[in-house]
């Protein structure tokens, strides 16, 4: 790993995750560490096993929905734009827009401001708060679909292709592959928002993140497990699965699945044609090339580091357009949730 | 371009044809005229537009997208079309065109404008009309529609019949204004051009061996069916024109055919390669074929090394006489009597075959050897052409199949019914080397030839001996036996085995047996039929 931060020493890369120096926390380690400071509950981010981890409510929410309420030693929860101070580090959390409770994290010291984005997306979502721009001294961002071919379609126009194709296939289940948390309660908005009030059917291992989101408030509609269904009561409706489950013996129960599939990595025609999809819906949580580069501008940080995904070209372009920029080689992020 | 374009895009995805017909259907249901015409003539390659060279596309994006950025997409990407219309800078704005106003404008336009009608396009359009647009200027539509196919779509639109819509497509071009009146019920069937005018094929039925005791032997003629493309010859006047099977114009695919038809009259028979010997045209392998069917218009050396010609089965008009009302036995007779007054040294007879009963016919179909017979085609004495495939009157017997064992290597998924099933399956046999050492090579895919229970007894078993994933396709130990089925086994450079299966389909499963025994590549390289 190269030189730790020339902008800010203070914070620098490792092999566990983003250390906080003055602060003696780690933000989204990927191994059990004393404190943690977690961006939001993608399970890349969100490990288990921390003696004191700090996150929004909803994160806290939504980790122990998934391992348990002694996933941690203590869980301390703090408000968007509420601020403490830990060590010699003041520490807000400002909405990141990628999924419910997902968080920015503004960091203080020695007259210094420095923003980790976590995973992030400008475009407006119904079941989270949206993007703030922080100005700051020093941007850490994401860069999941950091090359121009990566812009996404209005969501939208996505709905309603999965809705004109529903309508051309009534004798069909269009069983759409999602991921368990963020992805799929976003579709259940969208489609909600399009105006869809059918129930919408879930496969067994979705239940759990919706019923959190629920207790945290976001309306999803009616919705129902598959299980127990009839085959031929799923035609014509819209089935929520985890991606693969279309390969699995389990959709055997629907007639004729067609299989679609929401992500971001659905734009590259290629790319989704390999995965076997026959309906891919460019709908995703993170920013794509167009928003990168808007909240570069927007941010006005005089310096950018560019963390996992595509860091290369997105350097290149944040240099281009006269900042300081540098890849962080963080490892250990996978694609969950694009 | 939007509604065409969204249809590319579910085109391109979609594998099933029975989707497909539906999405075209639908498109041709909601989209005026003359979009509707002009999208019709781009998937049937008949669409005549002054074609742009991907280079052109590329130094319009080159000119306004970073290069380094560009070089990194397009790597990423692959597809220069696809990188162009993710990576073009602008969002869209303005007025989507149509695709009349674009195929119109690219009509008109003189060379010099294109470029710049282009970028302008390219800058009103979204994504996937980006990528529509690069397609129909580069001339690369391929989203897996045949002109066949979109006409049957246009047949299952309208529910007119698909023989009358054939019949008619060589006297129509787009934008098919008066075709689409005449399917909407608001025109007049536009006249076909009677000069050129393709007539719908009589198709057989395939029968099995134990169904032929039910038939009456005396009632049937027999003969040969030859290995190569089905084929209807029309000239007459001015025109010339040679149509497959589905009343596509192969014309320039065989100049020499064309060349050769100076007559006036609509037949039908098989186009074949062969060369000529003392016993006249001697077929070779369907596959020799094949290389010329690759190829668009007529390749000197091709036509040179693999001459072409057509060995008649059937006459359909003699000048202005329609003979298709006329029995099998009376058209025959015309047959032979106009190759006698027509004699040319492209076509030739397809023999009748003398037989007392269906035992003597059954030992002839079993000495049959050579490559170029698939089998036996059975012709009523009394029957009339009928266009289409009409129970009773015509049979093909076609030969038993040759078969193998081979080992289950690799299963794919399949898409609709059987998204959650593997069933597409990739087998192989054993290559020996001089040490002993075996080794598995493909030879072959299958995805048919199961019934549903055996189907969901391979996939369970490709599940639970899966050794690798890749996507969709699962690697599987290889300890299954899958004895296949096919009509004939070709030499074939392209593949790995130097062999390729015509029709493979898995015959049996033999869970019983040992992989170890399965067949070795020479016993199936034995099985090629060389050409004589
Ligand atoms: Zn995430």
């Amino acid at each position: 790993m190269s030189d730790p931060a020339r902008g800010g020493h203070w914070i620098r890369p490792t092999p566990t995750g983003l250390y906080v120096e003055p602060g003696d926390f780690y933000i989204d380690p990927g191994r059990p560490v004393g404190r943690a400071v977690i961006s939001h509950g993608h399970s890349d981010h969100a490990r288990s096993g921390h003696d004191h981890v700090l996150a929004t409510r909803e994160t806290l929410a939504i980790m122990a929905g998934r391992h348990g309420q002694d996933c941690a030693g203590a869980m301390q929860a703090v408000a968007y734009g509420e601020s403490l101070v830990i060590g010699g580090v003041t520490l807000r959390l400002a909405p990141a827009g990628h999924i419910l409770g997902s968080a920015q994290i503004v960091l203080e010291h020695a007259g210094q401001r420095i923003v980790v984005s976590g995973d992030y997306k400008r475009r407006p979502d119904p079941t989270c708060p949206p993007f703030e721009a922080v100005p700051c001294d020093v941007f850490i961002t994401e860069a999941t679909f950091g090359l121009p071919v990566f812009r996404h379609p209005p969501d939208r126009d996505e709905i309603a292709k999965l809705l004109a194709t529903a309508a051309l296939f009534p004798e069909r289940a269009m069983l759409v592959g999602v991921y368990a948390l963020g992805k799929c309660q976003r579709v259940i908005a969208l489609l909600r928002q399009a105006g869809y009030d059918k129930p919408i059917f879930l496969h067994g291992q979705l239940g759990a993140m919706c019923d959190v989101y629920r207790r945290c408030g976001v309306e999803l509609g009616e919705l129902r497990p598959v299980i127990g269904m009839i085959k031929e009561g799923l035609a014509g409706a819209i089935v929520l699965a985890p991606p693969g489950a279309a390969a699995e013996r389990w959709a055997r129960r629907l007639p004729e699945p067609l299989v679609a599939q929401a992500s971001g990595w659905m734009r590259v025609k290629q790319r989704a044609k390999q995965s076997g999809v026959e309906l891919p819906l460019v709908i995703s949580d993170h920013a794509d090339w167009d928003e990168l580069l808007q909240t570069i501008d927007e941010i006005e940080a005089p310096e950018i580091w560019v963390t996992h995904g595509r860091e290369e070209a997105l350097v290149h372009a944040a240099k281009a357009r006269g900042r300081k920029a540098r890849a962080l080689a963080l490892v250990g992020y996978d694609e969950e949730g694009s | 371009m939007k509604a065409f374009a969204a249809l590319l895009d579910r085109l391109v995805y979609t594998p099933g044809r029975d989707a497909k017909l539906r999405l075209l259907a639908d498109y041709f249901a909601r989209n005026p005229d003359p979009d509707r015409g002009y999208a019709l003539a781009a998937l049937t390659g008949t669409l005549d537009l002054a074609q742009a060279k991907p280079a052109l596309v590329r130094d319009l994006v080159e000119a306004r997208v970073d290069a380094e950025l560009f070089r990194w997409s397009y790597d990423f990407v692959g597809d220069l079309a696809e990188t162009v219309s993710l990576i073009w800078p602008k969002r869209p704005e303005g007025e989507v065109p149509t695709l009349s106003e674009v195929v119109e404008s690219l009509q008109r336009a003189g060379r010099r404008d294109v470029p710049g009608l282009i970028e302008g396009w390219l800058d009103r359009l979204d994504v996937d009309q980006r990528w529509a647009l690069i397609k129909l200027v580069t001339g690369g539509l391929r989203v897996g529609v045949s002109a066949r196919l979109a006409r049957t779509a246009l047949a299952t639109w309208s529910g007119k019949p698909l023989a009358e819509i054939e019949e008619i497509w060589h006297g129509v071009t787009p934008p098919f204004t008066g075709l689409f009146a005449w399917l909407a019920g608001r025109g007049e069937r536009p006249a076909a051009d009677a000069t050129a005018l393709f007539r719908p094929l009589m198709l057989a039925h395939p029968i099995e061996d134990a169904e032929l005791n039910e038939l009456d032997a005396r009632a049937y003629r027999a003969e040969w069916k030859w290995d190569g493309i089905r084929v209807q010859l029309v000239a007459g006047g001015a025109a010339r024109r040679l149509y497959s099977r589905s009343g596509d114009d192969v014309s320039a695919t065989f100049p020499e055919i064309v060349e050769a038809m100076d007559f006036d009259a609509v037949l039908d028979g098989e186009l074949l390669v062969g060369r000529v010997t003392d016993q006249g045209w001697q077929p070779a392998p369907f596959n020799d074929l094949q290389q010329r069917l690759n190829r668009k218009t007529g390749v000197r050396g091709l036509m040179e090394s693999h001459p072409a010609f057509v060995r008649l089965y059937d006459i359909l008009l003699d000048g202005g006489e329609d003979l298709r009302a006329q029995p099998f036995d009376e058209r025959r007779r015309r047959l032979v009597a106009w190759h006698g007054a027509h004699a040319r040294e492209r076509f030739d007879i397809s023999p009748l075959i003398e037989f007392a009963d269906w035992g003597r016919l059954r030992e002839l179909r079993a000495e049959a050897r050579e490559a170029s017979i698939e089998g036996l085609m059975l012709k009523r004495g009394d029957s009339p052409y009928l266009a289409g495939r009409v129970r009773g009157p015509w049979f093909k017997w076609k030969r038993a199949p040759l078969t193998v064992d081979a080992v289950l290597m690799y299963a794919q998924r399949g898409h609709g019914k059987r998204s959650s099933f593997y069933s597409d399956f990739t087998f192989g046999v054993w290559r020996r080397d001089l040490g002993g050492a075996a080794e598995l090579v493909p030879v072959g895919k299958a995805y048919f030839g199961f019934t549903d229970a055996e189907l969901a007894a391979l996939d369970r078993w490709v599940r639970s001996h899966t050794v690798e994933r890749y996507g969709p396709v699962r690697a599987v130990e290889h300890a299954l036996v899958l004895e296949i089925a096919c009509d004939s086994v070709h030499a074939s450079p392209r593949h790995k085995s130097g062999v390729a299966m015509r029709f493979p389909r898995v015959h049996r499963i033999r869970w019983d047996k040992p992989a170890a025994e399965a067949d070795d590549l020479e016993t199936v390289t034995r099985m090629v039929v060389a050409a004589s």
